[in-house]
């Protein structure tokens, strides 16, 4: 691992109610916190359940299956972010909350080959030894 | 118990220059537009007893003009907090808590003097769960929902980047505009610009500069004895939904301008079609497109279709909807597109709201007008203020 270029992206620092979460991204699980009195799941992880207030929260595993809400293609990198341009979307994950996150296709991304609705689903980006960034690839392959 | 009418904007200036302005920390662009502002106002520091800042804090802003306020407001909520800021004053000015508001703006947005990012740290949830996907900045955060909005109304990049052509030929007339000698262009134009994010080109976005600008209220009643024709404020309102973009509940609403609007609206007892002048906050062009939906000045959808209408004027030119001689004159200053955005550009909507009801407007003027609307938002649709003003 030691032998990777250092990365320059900007990195999250978990807190106390998003470690499992990035743990979980750590082993290539994309991991959503559920509340155990209403039902639901929320994203981002919170410390408590944002539609009942709950705090009996159980972290379990999502399928990473999502579409795509909408999307930028960002042509002026970020600190730290060296290929453009890239895809930034907001996924509807299948079980419901929606995520920020980068959908990846071969080759550039275009408005013909990235689409609202289209299906994706998700992978992990070990970005360090520490932290893996969940992002989303077209659904099988197609594109 | 109604606010509508209590309290009256009596003062109301900007910086001496708007633009590059390297000789100026963002301490200094406050207080040179509280000194002009309380200059028009024709009162001096030693009336102030209200302060209400954010890019400064009331703290070091009072400090720095070594006053000594007895209400202060450092609501930040982004480039609306100066629409809320005008809200809370007239609420403390009718509570008796302050009997004269200044309300002060100041931003090195370009020259960067003595600025720090408003981007949280990264165990924000904004630093956990956008910073880390390569989030740079407003261009690829406000541009989130446009595409959204394309998919489910059949919008158009044409359609959107008619916004930028209007308010261009605006600031062609206020030689103030950052932009007022560089040009007209056509929507088509607009899309032939670089790429910034997609959707969006460089004409799509705001300019980046530095300045400042400053609002004196007092209440009504004291109003009609100062220096200045009195600008009464008619009704006014605020919300804030979310912080980071990707939380919005629907992409195509954003749900703190629906909520502020509505309140502004019947507070002033009046409804869009009473509006004469508007001044919807432009951080890019779809953002006023978002906020003609959401303040109810055309239906859900309908921005697209009804900006890109235009007509012809008596010497063949083009008169866009929102443009000099269109039906609903909107950003007459020229706009963050194209008079000056600093950062937190509710302030200088609020002043060309002032000066138009003022009459002040020179060649940009819009002829009759006793209504006017400022509406901002605050980070990515996250906030939002409205402020409904009126010269009678």
């Amino acid at each position: 691992m030691s032998d990777k270029p250092a990365y320059r992206g900007a990195l999250p620092r978990p807190t106390p109610e998003t470690k499992a979460f990035w743990d979980g991204a750590k082993a290539h699980r994309l991991m959503l916190p559920w509340c155990e009195d209403c039902g639901r799941p929320h994203f981002y992880p919170r410390s408590l359940c944002p539609h009942c207030l709950s705090s009996r929260l159980d972290w379990r595993q999502a399928s990473g299956r999502g579409t795509v809400h909408t999307f930028v293609i960002n042509h002026k990198a970020a600190k730290g972010f060296d290929q453009v341009p890239y895809v930034i979307a907001v996924i509807d994950l299948a079980e419901g909350p929606r995520m920020l996150s980068n959908v990846v296709v071969d080759g550039e991304p275009t408005p013909d080959n990235v689409r609202i609705d289209m299906p994706v689903t998700v992978f992990f980006d070990d970005v360090t030894d520490e932290i893996s960034l969940p992002k989303f690839r077209p659904a099988g392959g197609a594109q | 118990m109604t606010l509508s009418r209590k309290a009256a904007i009596v003062g109301a200036a900007e910086t001496d220059r708007i633009g590059k302005l390297p000789g100026m920390s963002r301490l200094a662009l406050h207080a040179q537009a509280a000194k002009n502002a309380l200059a028009d106002a024709g009162l001096t520091l030693a009336d102030v007893d209200g302060v209400f800042s954010t890019v400064a804090g009331p703290n070091e802003l009072s400090e720095y003009l070594d006053v000594v306020p007895r209400f202060v407001d450092g609501t930040g909520v982004g480039g609306c907090s100066y629409m809320l800021f005008v809200r809370h004053a007239a609420m403390a000015i009718a509570a008796g808590y302050c009997e004269v508001a200044l309300i002060v703006h100041g931003e090195s947005g370009r020259s960067w003097i003595d600025m720090e990012a408003a981007t949280g740290t990264p165990a924000s949830p904004a630093g956990q769960f956008e910073a880390p996907f390569g989030t740079a900045g407003a261009p690829t955060t406000y541009s989130l929902p446009v595409l959204r909005h394309f998919h489910e109304f059949g919008t158009t990049k044409l359609q959107m980047s008619h916004v930028p052509a209007a308010t261009r030929e605006w600031a062609l007339l206020n030689p103030r505009a950052i932009m007022h000698e560089a040009g007209a262009f056509t929507p088509a134009d607009v899309e032939a610009s670089p790429v910034v994010c997609y959707p969006f080109n460089k004409l799509d976005c705001c300019l980046v500069a530095d300045g400042g600008g400053a609002l004196v209220m007092v209440s009504a009643e004291r109003a009609r004895d100062m220096r200045k024709k009195p600008v009464y404020v008619l009704g006014t309102g605020e919300a804030t939904a979310h912080r980071q973009v990707a939380m919005m509940r629907d992409f195509t609403v954003a749900d703190s301008s629906v909520l502020s609007g509505r309140q502004a609206f019947a507070e002033a007892g009046v409804t869009p079609a009473d509006i004469d002048h508007l001044m919807l906050y432009d951080a890019f062009s779809f953002t006023p497109m978002m906020f003609l939906e959401d303040l109810g000045f055309v239906g859900r959808g309908e921005s697209g279709p009804f900006l890109a209408e235009t007509t012809r004027g008596p010497d063949g030119r083009t008169v866009y909807r929102t443009g000099p001689g269109g039906p609903l004159p909107m950003n007459t200053n020229g706009g963050g597109l194209s008079y000056c955005h600093t950062g937190r550009y509710g302030m200088f909507a609020l002043i060309e709201s002032v000066i138009q009801l003022r009459g002040e407007a020179g060649a940009r003027q819009v002829p009759g007008l006793e209504l006017s609307l400022a509406h901002g938002p605050g980070r990515q649709f996250a906030a939002a203020g409205t402020v409904i003003l009126s010269n009678a």
